[in-house]
């Protein structure tokens, strides 16, 4: 949450709960509805960075609200960021189970093989139901739900494969 | 028939239940062991999909289920009713009134319109015209096929004629709907639209036993079977108590 807190920063200033509401918009269903309390925590952390600053508005009938801005280190970090390049999803604890498994014969893994899969399809079939139920025309939520579902079913694919091959 | 004395609830007959089922298919000389004793039992009301690999033996063991192919040995009950060992014509009548199939082909009568593809079933049922009309005009409707009631096969999209394969499928209320790879030569979207429609007639009580070599389609169904090499290696439920509601979340999880 902390990058993007301060991408979103970078169109302009805002306090906390805007941010919580921009999250929410931007991720739709796809996404646990982010906590107003993280997103407070996350902010004072960011401040005490430096690489935001907040400065206290006062309102007439409510208690004052902190409006944060991105600071030039801020801006690096974003920048920097952006320019990391990105590891794809390719490490897979559950592959270090069934080789360990398949070496010492401390599990069944064949059992293993199946648990997995069954949480595998439990996981898809959620995910059905979040499409199904997400604002088609939501794209950023709907492409994040394919793209989950697209490495599950890859994953099932793959356990096939090590079913056909260890059995 | 033959009582059925498995301990299955009382007064409730398994829709499917079907034990040690073999079958081997041989081809110039080769022996291909397609079902190699298969113990199935399917619930009325449950939705079931048979999952696994290219060459596993789903279309075998739905073929066994359908009565489109004999087993070498094994038994079989639908609806508590003992069924290997009726004869073509039996099978036959069967298929009509009590099992709806549809497969990833359509396999339509082209050369007739979509609502008398649809009614064709329904007259060989032994229904009035008038009947035949009605049933297909309710399923035109609940498949959204209206529109389409006086078009040919061929001026469908592939969704629109697996929906048309579904609604002859369904027309004579059958028991029991056996699907084997009804998404196969459809598109994402025409996959979902099926899958959609399939839930639907779950959720109103149709007993589905779907075969399929996609996950994402499998997981559909409330329980999923695992099929390997002629074999069942797994049996799940879904959203049973294994299950870990978070899952979706988990997945999606942004990092701190
Ligand atoms: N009519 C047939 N004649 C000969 N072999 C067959 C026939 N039907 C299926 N087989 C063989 O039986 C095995 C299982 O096939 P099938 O039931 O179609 O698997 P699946 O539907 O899981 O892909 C395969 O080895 C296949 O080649
Ligand atoms: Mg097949």
């Amino acid at each position: 949450m902390r990058l993007a807190l301060l991408v979103l920063l970078s169109r302009g200033p805002a306090h906390g709960y805007e941010l919580k509401q921009a999250l929410e918009r931007l991720m739709g269903a796809a996404y646990p509805q982010p906590n107003i309390g993280q997103v407070y925590v996350t902010l004072s952390r960011l401040e005490n960075a430096h690489l935001i600053d907040g400065e206290d508005v006062a309102q007439s009938s409510r208690p004052n609200k902190r409006i944060y801005r991105l600071t030039e280190a801020g801006r690096e970090a974003v920048a920097g960021w952006f320019e990391e390049p990105v590891e794809p999803k390719l490490r897979d604890d559950f592959f270090m189970k069934l080789a360990l498994a398949h070496e010492t014969g401390a599990a069944d893994q064949i059992a293993l093989i199946n648990k997995h899969r069954r949480y595998c399809l439990n996981a898809m079939r959620d995910l059905s139901k979040l499409a199904a139920a997400e604002d088609r025309d939501h794209r950023i939520s709907q492409l994040m739900i394919e793209g989950a579902m697209l490495h599950l079913q890859a994953d099932l694919d793959w356990l096939e494969r090590c079913q056909e091959e260890l059995e | 028939m033959s009582p059925d004395t498995s301990p299955s609830a009382p007064g409730s007959q398994p829709m499917v239940k079907a034990l040690g089922l073999v079958k081997t298919y041989k081809a110039e000389g080769v022996e291909a062991k397609a079902v190699r004793g298969v113990d199935l039992h399917v619930e009325p009301g449950e939705f079931v999909s048979v999952t696994g690999p290219s060459g596993a033996g789903k279309s075998t063991l739905l073929h066994l289920l359908g009565g489109l192919d004999r087993p070498d040995s094994g038994r079989i009950w639908l609806d508590g009713r003992q069924v290997d060992s009726l004869s073509e014509a039996r099978w036959a009548v069967l298929r009509r009134r009590s099992i709806g199939i549809v497969f990833q082909f359509f396999n339509l009568v082209s050369n007739l319109t979509v609502a008398d593809n649809i009614e064709l079933p329904a007259l060989l049922a032994g229904k009035s015209p008038r009947q035949a009309r009605t049933s297909c005009e309710e399923l035109l409707t609940e498949l959204s096929l209206e529109a389409k009631r006086r078009s040919m096969p061929s001026e469908l999209s592939g969704g629109e004629q697996q929906r048309v394969a579904l609604a002859r499928a369904l027309v004579n209320h059958p028991r029991l709907l056996l699907a084997d790879e009804p998404t196969g030569s459809l598109d994402s979207k025409g996959s979902r639209e099926v899958m959609r429609l399939l839930s639907r007639f779950h959720q109103r009580g149709q007993t589905i036993l779907l075969v399929t070599h996609d996950a994402r389609v499998a997981s559909t169904a409330d329980r999923v079977i695992s099929f390997f090499d002629g074999q069942v290696v797994d049996d799940a439920v879904l959203g049973g108590p294994e299950h870990v509601p978070s899952s979706v979340a988990d997945i999606l999880k942004l990092r701190d």
